[in-house]
This record gives C-alpha cells, structure tokens and sequence, in this order.
C-alpha cells in the first residue's frame, strides 16, 4: 500500500505513516459515528417574513455541521426560510402528556390574565 | 479557430461536464446510503441539470443551426460531447462518488468564480448564479472526504482505492489548452494556470485534513474530453439517458 503514493507535502506524509502504524486498530474517537450511530437533531427554520425559528421535523447526522447540511437539503428546498437552528433531540426536555391537566388547564379559566378590558383610545390604532 | 468556435467549445464543455455529472447523481436515486444523502445528491444533480441548460442554451445560440439546447443535450453522438472524462466514470462506491464529486466541484468553484468577472455579460450572469449552488456542493463534498477519509478504517482504505482509480483523470482539470489561453486573454475566460493552481491548493488542504496522500500530478494520456475522445463509459451512460429522447423525438408530457 504505502509504495503505491508519494504523499507530497509533510503534512500528508505524517498522517499516512500515522494511520498505517496502526493498521489494525480503529482510532479510539468517540465523535467518530458509523452510518447506524447517527444523532437524531430536530429542526427549526425560520422564514424571511418571521420572527422565530419553527419545528419542521427531525434528521439524521453525524455531527452538528452535517445537521446543518441535511437539514437545508431536506427542509429548505422550497424557500421555507433563511435561519437554520439544529439541535440534538436528546437535549431537549419536553413535557410529557399525562402531565397535560396540572400543567395547562388552571390557566384556562383565568380570564383577568388576558388583556381583554382595556379600551383603545381611537389614536392608538390596532394593537 | 474563431473566437466564436472557441466560445462555443468552451460552453459545451462547461454544460456537458454539468449534464453528464447531474446524471451519474441521479444513478443514485432510491439507492443512496442514507436518506438525508439521497435528497442532497438529488438536490446537486439537478443544480447542475440547471447549469447545463444555461450553458446549453448559450451554446446552441451561438451555434445557430437550428438545434436547441435539448437536442444538444440528447441527441449528439459520444464524439460530440466535451464533458471532462472525470464526470463519466461510474459512481461506483460512495467513496468513489465523493472523490468525483469534490474534484469536480474544486474546479468548477473556481471556473465559475472567475467566469463571473467574464466580459461576455450572459457568461457572467450565469455564472454568477451557478456559483452560489457550487459553493455550497464544494462545501459538502470537501467535509465529506475529510470525514470518509479522516472516518473508520474501512473508509479510508475505500477513500485510497478511489483516488487511485480516478486520480488520473484530473490532468485535465490542471491544464489548460490554446482556445482557454485565447479566451482568457479575450476576458472572457479566468487564467487556466491560476484554476490549476488554485484548485492543487483547495485539494492538498481538504486531502491533508482527511489523512490523504495526495498524489503526484496526473500526466496526459491518448484521451481527451475536449477532444470528444471519451472513456468507454459515456457510450453507456448516453444509450441511457439518450434513449427516450431518440425513441420518441417529438413526445411532449
């Protein structure tokens, strides 16, 4: 193998002779992932005419730059936005259903939360 | 050889250099490795489909012989076509489709960004909007050869096998010819020897990061894409993608 190229610059060189030193053995890199090991990221993209990111969906890929990548490949073909957020499913927190009656229906019935009575003077306009 | 002719020759080089290679990706629809890949090779494809109607178009212009730029694109015989011989090698492996893919897009980023300072405005305009598609392919391929190459063992050794197998067709790549030296000092064309240059020097970068030797400059043989003198691949690819067109040549959807 090694008398099939002269690598030019010393650079190459020290890799090459690097990597057949230890032929035999994968490099020890715990952010090196093989196809069936790719993270989950969901995505959020974010439209010209918008304020904030919006979940479109999820991708797979080995490190946060690919997220990236894929995510434009897959969610952005058709002008949906300008802004890409990617970020690992893992480390997001969600809320869980069952929790759905403690969590959000005391806020339901709470009517002085909203500002509902207030009267616009004409000169403000729509608010 | 009239300025006209040299134009025309370097015109469908660029558009059947982005046709064939637009084809070879979509050989991979429904097969790619992952399905993140397959939409983002399908995407590049027709990127490049795209180009190569524009330079198509111009061409057949120019040409003024009543063909259009359909008709170049599925209806010339192998001879005919001025693709590099780089683009008509089979895909292959994936590490063989990267490898094609970033030596291309290294050229083809610099060929368009110079094209983009062209004289010719039509030449600039196209070129101006296919530049932004190929920075961003260049972006992709060149981060996946350093992590083929820089990946697991099986990787690099598929990374080596391919660069062996195609490497020698980047002469062309590296060496202008007498019609790009004339259209360069037209200003209609960028400096031959400043894409060579700057193309050894993105591909030493991207390979050097990815653990890969570089190998030494490839040296001439008998064939030649401006020439029409083709691998025994373009015949093949053509029987498939001329077919259609050839079998039913007035059929409209």
């Amino acid at each position: 193998m090694g008398a099939e190229f002269t690598p030019v610059n010393e650079q190459a060189r020290a890799c090459f002779q690097r990597r057949y030193a230890d032929a035999q053995q994968l490099k020890p890199d715990e952010e090196k992932k093989i196809m069936s090991e790719w993270t989950l990221f969901e995505v959020f993209v974010r439209s010209k005419h918008g304020l904030n990111h919006k979940h479109v969906g999820s991708v797979h890929a080995a490190d946060a730059r690919m997220a990236i990548e894929n995510a434009r490949e897959l969610y952005t073909r058709r002008n949906e936005g300008v802004s890409l957020w990617v970020v690992p499913s893992a480390l997001i927190t969600a809320s869980s259903p069952d929790e759905k009656e403690p969590l959000f229906d005391p806020s339901q019935d709470k009517v002085y939360r909203h500002a509902s009575f207030y009267e616009l003077p004409a000169e403000v306009g729509h608010m | 050889m009239s300025q006209r002719e040299d134009l025309i020759q370097y015109l469908l080089r660029l558009g059947d250099s982005a046709l064939i290679q637009g084809q070879r990706l979509c050989e991979w629809c429904g097969h790619a490795p992952a399905l993140e890949e397959e939409l983002a090779l399908m995407n590049v494809g027709l990127d490049l489909v795209g180009q190569a109607r524009n330079w198509l178009d111009y061409a057949a212009e120019l040409l003024d012989d009543g063909r259009d730029a359909d008709h170049l694109a599925f209806r010339r015989d192998e001879r005919a076509y001025r693709n590099l011989l780089l683009v008509e090698q089979p895909n292959g492996d994936y590490a063989v489709t990267i490898t094609k893919q970033f030596l291309y897009d290294a050229w083809h980023f610099q060929v368009l960004h110079g094209l983009s300072q062209s004289s010719d405005e039509r030449i600039a305009g196209i070129a101006a909007k296919a530049l932004k598609e190929v920075t961003y392919h260049l972006r992709r391929s060149g981060e996946w050869v350093e992590r083929l190459g820089d990946g697991t063992e099986e990787s690099h050794q598929r990374m080596l096998a391919a660069i062996r197998d195609i490497w020698r067709f980047t002469v062309e790549l590296v060496n202008g010819d007498e019609a790009e030296q004339r259209l360069f000092e037209a200003g209609i064309a960028p400096n031959p020897s400043e894409i060579a240059a700057a193309w050894k020097s993105k591909v030493a970068d991207i390979f050097a990061s990815a653990t890969l030797p570089l190998p030494e400059p490839a040296s001439y043989f008998y064939l030649s894409g401006r020439k029409g003198l083709h691998t025994e691949h373009l015949g093949l690819l053509l029987a498939e993608m001329q077919f259609l067109q050839r079998a039913h040549p007035d059929a409209s959807w």
